[in-house]
């Protein structure tokens, strides 16, 4: 049983195509870090996998099962895009709000339920920092929050969209290692999209590529090459090795940074419920 | 001072409300949706002096047009999110239909002032009553929707993959504060709702970051401030509404440099 499946899926945002008929098998304990210029599909991707998203014709299987909303075994890390800090509330209850919260009722949490708050936080190393307010806590501590309200629910997939957005390059890494360690620990999937590539080079078993409605799926060497890339983006890709490090060049534009630039200028925002 | 049936009602009454409004307002401050309770109440405005001039009475007007605007505004969700200005102009325009009814209601102009600013000592045993009934629905209702939209609000993009309606939840719970915020004009009027609604929800979570603990806090500032108003109004003579919104801001400031106050002392947060 793969984890995730697609056969021959297209998917469309906005009225546009995101995957044009694209077809990949993720395997189950691999962990996957998801690239490709702003705007490819790499969040459209995700929450087509978790049934927010429709498959326009083909198929979408996660673990053995038709994508759907609501599936327990995936857990989700959506990309911050507001402060947290405005709720004034602790980290304990920031996380603890997520248990069994598709569940009608009163948010009163029993033996059972505080334990497996707890035990997501002290998984993501936030036991000491669930005591603080959200207000007072870096920007790394809520993503370690935000990964934390993700096992909630022990599931066997783990999709983080964007975890690397607003860290400094020491977080960066700090993160990269923790779900590493989480992954191999727990023996789950792991879906880990990013605007570079270099933080997660040695970590990821494989990169899926996306772009212009294409997808490749493979090993960094058979993926990240110009012949491959040069077909993803459309035009000419030179990639290039520098000791231990990836450049995704574009005439002479490291077209990596650049999409992260263009990202940080005009942030594409998807809005829930839409 | 309860020796007066008016102040055994309008005790009563505010205990009622307080309660309803303590825990209401903790979702809707938490939620960061105060500016629409702000216009909710203001469309209140409307629905009273509309159902004067068909010969209903304001609370049922108030009611009936609250709720259907928080319904309404609910389904719009995230469409009206950053609509500041349209929802600005809906309120101006709410209030100006009032006027416009109260204009065609001349008779009715004395009581303008009852709502707009609310008379508590005015609640007779029947709304005491009204009041009961509608608070129970409210709470009632808060509390089978509260767990998933506490989710939902912590954390929309994970509730809804987790298979929690967003805009469910955003219709139910504005409904049930168009409905809390109808029970709040009784004491302090439309304009005044974020006294009584917001300031001790705010303060409860300026005090204490944990759910449950500020729940129980803003209840208890809620009631102590409106039953300290009513006393206080009782004695001087004062608007009750005036001393509610006095304390409801003066607990509030309170409790934004307390924390500081408490800080600089010694490094403990309290709660």
């Amino acid at each position: 049983m793969n984890a995730i499946s697609f056969h021959d899926v297209t998917l469309r945002l906005d009225g546009h195509v995101v995957l044009d008929n694209v077809s990949l098998e993720i395997v189950q304990q691999e962990f996957i870090g998801v690239l490709g210029p702003n705007g490819a599909g790499k969040t459209t991707l995700m929450r087509a996998a978790l049934g927010l998203v429709p498959a326009g014709g083909g198929k979408i299987d996660v673990l053995g099962r038709l994508a759907t909303r609501g599936n327990p075994d995936i857990g989700y890390m959506p990309q911050v895009r507001r402060a947290l800090g405005t709720m004034r509330l602790s980290g304990w209850d920031f996380v603890a709000g997520v248990v069994g919260g598709h569940r009608l009722g009163m948010p009163i949490l029993g033996k059972t339920d505080r334990a497996e708050v707890d035990r997501a936080l002290a998984l993501v190393g936030a036991s000491e920092l669930a005591h603080r307010p959200l207000a007072e806590i870096s920007g790394g501590e809520q993503q370690r929050l935000l990964l934390a309200q993700a096992l909630i629910g022990r599931p066997q997939l783990l999709l983080l969209d964007e975890p690397l957005s607003n860290l400094d390059p020491h977080h960066q890494q700090a993160v990269v290692a923790l779900v590493k360690s989480l992954q191999a620990e727990l023996g789950i999937t792991v879906l880990f999209s990013a605007h570079e590539l270099n933080p997660l080079l040695g970590t990821i078993d494989r990169v899926l590529y996306l772009g212009h409605g294409q997808a490749a799926l493979g090993t960094v060497d058979e993926v990240i090459t110009g012949p491959v890339l040069s077909r993803i983006y459309g035009s000419e890709i030179d990639v290039v090795r520098l000791k231990n490090r990836i450049f995704v060049m574009s005439g002479g534009h490291d077209v990596e940074r650049d999409e992260h630039r263009h990202d940080l200028l005009s942030e594409q925002t998807h809005i829930p419920g839409r | 001072m309860f020796e007066y049936d008016f102040m055994q009602n309008a005790f009563a009454a505010a205990t009622i409300v307080s309660i309803v409004a303590g825990l209401v307002g903790y979702f809707l401050v938490l939620r960061g949706e105060t500016f629409a309770g702000h216009a909710l109440a203001h469309v209140g405005f409307t629905g009273a002096t509309g159902a004067v001039l068909i010969g209903v009475a304001p609370l049922w007007g108030m009611v009936a047009m609250t709720v259907a605007a928080g319904v309404s505004m609910g389904f719009l969700g995230e469409r009206l999110a950053q609509r500041d200005v349209a929802i600005g102009i809906v309120l101006a325009l709410s209030l100006g239909f009032g006027l416009l009814f109260l204009h065609f209601f001349t008779a009715f102009a004395s009581q303008a002032t009852a709502l707009l600013f609310g008379n508590v000592l005015a609640v007779d045993m029947n709304t005491v009553w009204i009041l009961l009934a509608l608070g129970i629905i409210s709470v009632a209702a808060l509390a089978v929707i509260s767990r998933p939209l506490l989710f939902a609000s912590l954390q929309p993009e994970l509730a809804e993959a987790k298979g929690v309606s967003l805009r469910l939840y955003s219709v139910l719970f504005l409904a049930v504060t168009a409905l809390t915020i109808a029970e709040c004009a009784q004491i302090v009027g439309v304009l005044l709702v974020f006294a009584l609604m917001v300031g001790p929800a705010a303060a409860a979570q300026q005090l204490t970051t944990r759910i449950g603990r500020g729940l129980l806090l803003s209840v208890g500032l809620a009631l102590a401030e409106a039953w300290s108003g009513i006393t206080l109004a009782f004695y001087t003579d004062w608007p009750s509404s005036f001393w509610i919104t006095a304390l409801s801001a003066g607990i509030y400031l309170f409790s934004t440099l307390l924390p500081r106050m408490l800080r600089t002392q010694k490094p403990v947060w309290i709660a």
